[in-house]
């Protein structure tokens, strides 16, 4: 790492010739980071404290938003919305994982698969289809009111979209919960046993407690993802709720108009505080307890009676979790649906229409997160490597800066993005840089780069130093034991990292619906919810939908393919630690 | 802190994980108040064993009576035996006064009487002064006072002790063995203590059994099992031993190599003789031992030199005590052995 060991490319730049091939990188990739996250958000959270007249300091817009009825309408709806779907996907989540951890069941593949299928579709996609199934005049209602008599409000207002999101999001709480319990050495349930605790009562007082962070992560994760979202109340036609009513002021009343920018500060001030919160609680609560040798909670076989029950409520909760699933195929390939249980009749037409008239939306998309995954993997690696294995100074602030991103809401970023770069303007005839596709492309990279980082931090952690440190003792330079040992090592990891930064940015609408410039340049998700906001167009919209959800379940599986396929060859190898 | 002293006694137990026998038809007896080890090396069944009479893992086949009382059948909870874990279990989530006071609660004694009785139970492992601690913040030693004071504080029976010393490093394993001893002897409970280490179990136990596949191999006092093995693996299992085939006619032990080796008590079809290292002898003049070999290899022990000596009958590991000043013998050196061998035991 001294100066001698410089990469050619360093040498030849005069204007900074002490500078080494990683600090040269790390200061691109800092100023990237600057231009694209870090001042955008300021910049929305500091013209929020201006007057939009004068431009001096004020707390007036504050005071403004909460003196208006609609906002402080919205401000609690997406609070008790956010509460409600916490405590809903717990009710999904709570006895799925209590049956696995517990018990030998053989419904624990689906299981697993319950904890995946959720979120191969993005939420807003499934919206309008379980409208179809349970709204007011939907599906399940038709025929409750046509046997018994009486309808159950599922999607009416605020319960549609506590019902989509608690649906689409409990996997959070799952995977946490089922992880923290994992975790819980079989020792710890065996001292109580031992002192004289048993059933209930030790679950209530050891175990749980012992789950109880990895919980708390899950349920900070759904409570911030429902209050940022965007797309799924805008489709359900919910306007009263702070992200809907944030991206309505901007782009209804104007990029000056400053409640646009309190409702961002809100938005990214809770983000910030529940990942603040949940990291303060975590913090000296590391409860992996499970020793070397020791294996997770005793399982028992359950009895004849119980094994019904707990196969009655795992299918009720896969039919809960298909039915967005299953209402998009009917609706996709449906002729007219309304006002009864089914379609009509069945056709092919909706896949023709979008075929013939929307192909730009999914060529745009490839294109789009394609690009973004790129940059993405580009960007994760190098940061990965300067943070593990160089001594630079401030190294960390890359790791905090990429990481930030996940507390700015999707419509926090595009809106920055309006206000920092609708004044420049971009040589060949490019036009405004705010409205240009290619901005989409870096909104997009810059949400999905912490997903990209934590795949390639992981990928490098697997690379023991000692195999680079043999590259270089046989006379490697830095550059080429990069190149040809330690990329080589992480191609796993990198892959994994594209994958899943391609299949997330390919369905994200909540940046890209503000930065949308013209129709022509709009992306899937875009297509998915400019289609389904009459009737006529809901079947192609659900057939869009459909596109989508391929793209992201075949993602999802091949990032675990190669996953899977990485790991096993580091099991044959001796060369890993960990 | 009163204990009435209880044994334990366990019959042609039997013990499968799956289709594998970890437990093959175990008997014995463990006398009131005894400091009892199980011996053996990994996967020999000693820990399987600990936990079956605490009532973890797979149903045993067979007996085992705490005084008068059958336990095979109860749940862990109903047991009333203590055991301290290999990793302490302590758990994370409540501080050490808590973490005693878990069993005190979990019987439903008064509250007036949970606060003295944990308070007694630290004080007896001296931590009494870190009791609102949490866990993570004490060191290895002083968790496993905490896992001791909280097994201790609800009265168990009989106490069980999962190789209690092995997260600890070496200087502050011998001191705690010598506390947990002390402890032991204080409150005169009947322990059982499971190790791996041969030197944990002769300094503490009062007797042991050394375990290997499933089976007892032998049960006594840690110094009759070193005299008097009973076959070869208990030899080796305690100790280095040189085990030289041959056949026993009267008084004399010949070896396959044919050298004659004089015994005291003859053991009739005894097919092998146990020569501990220590009780050869080198001598540079090769032709008055009654064995002879050359010098293999040599290793400085500091206090002891050990030779590896190619024989007739095969490798002869010889010790001698070292003293400052003495020449040793090269490898390659042409020596005599010759051998204390009145005390060498014989196997069949």
């Amino acid at each position: 790492m001294s100066t001698s060991t410089v990469p050619s490319v360093a040498r030849r730049l005069t204007l900074f010739p002490r500078l080494s091939g990683a600090a040269f990188s790390g200061i691109l990739i800092a100023l990237f980071l600057m231009a694209f996250l870090i001042l955008p958000v300021a910049q929305v959270v500091y013209v929020a404290f201006l007057d939009a007249r004068t431009g001096a300091f004020t707390l007036q817009n504050f005071e403004d938003f909460f003196n208006t009825t609609l906002f402080r309408e919205s401000f609690l709806n997406s609070f008790y919305v956010s509460a409600m779907s916490v405590v809903f996907a717990t009710m999904i989540a709570l006895p799925l994982a209590y049956i696995t951890s517990r018990f030998n069941f053989a419904g624990t593949a689906v299981i697993q698969a319950l904890g995946i299928i959720p979120l191969i579709m993005p939420p807003f996609v499934g919206a309008v289809a379980m409208t179809l199934l349970f709204g007011r005049n939907g599906t399940f209602n038709l025929l409750l009111n046509q046997y018994f008599g009486f309808r159950i409000p599922f999607m009416e207002g605020l319960n549609g979209v506590i019902l989509v999101q608690s649906i689409h999001y409990f996997p959070f709480i799952l995977i946490n919960l089922s992880a923290a319990l994992r975790n819980i050495d079989r020792s710890m349930e065996e001292a109580a046993q031992n002192l004289g605790s048993s059933g209930v009562r030790m679950f209530r007082r050891v175990v749980f407690p012992l789950a109880m962070p990895g919980y708390l992560a899950g349920a900070a994760l759904v409570f911030i993802k429902v209050f940022d979202d965007l797309g799924t109340p805008l489709l359900l036609n919910v306007n009263t709720m702070l992200a809907p009513q944030a991206y309505l002021r901007i782009t209804g009343v104007g990029i000056n108009d400053p409640m646009g920018y309190v409702i961002s500060f809100i938005l990214v001030a809770f983000s910030v505080f529940a990942l603040w919160a949940s990291f303060l609680f975590m913090r000296g609560k590391d409860y992996a307890t499970v020793q070397k040798g020791g294996g997770g909670l005793s399982k028992r076989d359950l009895r004849p009676r119980e094994k019904m029950l707990a196969w009655v409520t795992i299918l009720l909760i896969l039919a809960l979790v298909l039915s967005p699933h299953l209402g998009l195929v009917l609706l996709a390939f449906g002729t007219i649906w309304s006002f009864s249980p089914l379609p009509d009749a069945f056709t092919l037409q909706h896949f023709a229409t979008v075929f013939t008239q929307s192909q730009q939306y999914i060529w745009n998309t490839i294109l789009y997160a394609g690009s973004a995954a790129i940059i993405d993997v580009v960007l994760g690696t190098a940061i990965a490597y300067i943070v593990l294995r160089t001594g630079l100074p401030g190294r960390k602030w890359l790791d905090y800066m990429a990481t930030a991103a996940l507390a700015v809401p999707g419509v926090v970023l595009g809106i920055g993005y309006l206000r920092m770069f609708h004044t420049v303007q971009l040589p060949f005839g490019l036009g405004q840089m705010s409205s240009f596709w290619g901005i989409i492309i870096i909104a997009l990279a810059v949400r999905r780069l912490p997903y990209a980082l934590r795949a390639c931090m992981a990928a490098l952690q697997q690379v023991s130093l000692s195999l680079e440190e043999a590259a270089e003792s046989l006379g490697a330079s830095k550059t080429s034991t990069i190149r040809r040992v330690v990329v080589p090592l992480m191609t796993g990891g990198i892959l994994a990292g594209f994958v899943t930064s391609f299949a997330t940015a390919a369905v994200e609408l909540s940046a890209t619906i503000m930065l949308v410039g013209r129709s022509s340049d709009a992306p899937l998700a875009y297509g998915i919810y400019l289609y389904m906001q009459s009737p006529a167009g809901r079947g192609a919209g659900a057939a869009l939908g459909i596109l989508a959800v391929v793209m992201v379940a075949l993602g999802t599986y091949l990032s675990q393919r190669i996953i899977e396929r990485d790991r096993a060859r580091r099991a044959a190898s001796p060369g890993a630690d960990h | 802190m009163k204990h009435i002293k209880t044994g334990i006694r366990i019959e042609n137990l039997h013990l499968s994980f799956g289709q594998t026998e970890v437990l093959a038809g175990i008997d014995m007896e463990i006398q009131p108040g005894e400091f009892f080890a199980f011996l053996g090396p990994s996967g020999s069944g000693k820990s399987t064993l600990l936990r079956a009479i605490a009532g973890f893992g797979p149903t045993p086949r067979g007996r085992i009576l705490i005084g008068d009382r059958d336990v095979a059948d109860l749940p862990p909870w109903k047991r009333n035996v203590g055991m301290v874990f290999q990793s302490y279990a302590l758990w994370p989530h409540m501080s050490v006064r808590q973490n005693v006071a878990f069993g005190p609660e979990e019987r439903r004694l008064p509250r007036r009487e949970i606060g003295p009785k944990v308070e007694a139970a630290l004080e007896l492992v001296g931590l009494l002064h870190l009791a609102d601690r949490m866990p993570s913040q004490l060191s290895g030693g002083q968790q496993q006072r905490v896992a001791l004071a909280r097994t201790i504080a609800v009265e168990p029976q009989v106490l069980l002790l999962d190789e209690p010393l092995s997260n600890l490093d070496a200087a502050l394993r011998v001191q705690m063995r010598r506390e947990l001893l002390a402890l032991q002897r204080k409150l005169g409970l009947t322990t059982i203590f499971v190790t791996h280490d041969q030197e944990e179990a002769n300094t503490t136990s009062d007797r042991m059994a050394v375990l290997d596949g499933g089976v007892i191999q032998q049960i006594g006092t840690p110094q009759e099992l070193y005299d008097t093995p009973a076959n070869a693996f208990v030899a080796g299992f305690l100790g280095t031993a040189n085990i030289l085939e041959g056949q026993c006619d009267g008084i004399r032990f010949v070896t396959r190599g044919g050298h004659v080796i004089p015994v005291a008590k003859p053991v009739a079809n005894a097919r092998r003789i146990v020569l501990r290292p220590q009780n050869i002898t080198l001598q540079g003049n090769a032709t008055e031992g009654a064995l002879r070999g050359s010098v293999r290899h040599r290793e400085f022990l500091g206090s002891q030199i050990r030779y590896l000596v190619e024989t007739a009958d095969g490798q002869i590991i010889v010790d001698t005590l070292h003293s400052s000043g003495t020449q040793p013998f090269d490898e390659g050196a042409v020596v005599g052995l010759s051998i204390d061998s009145l005390s060498a035991p014989l196997l069949s």
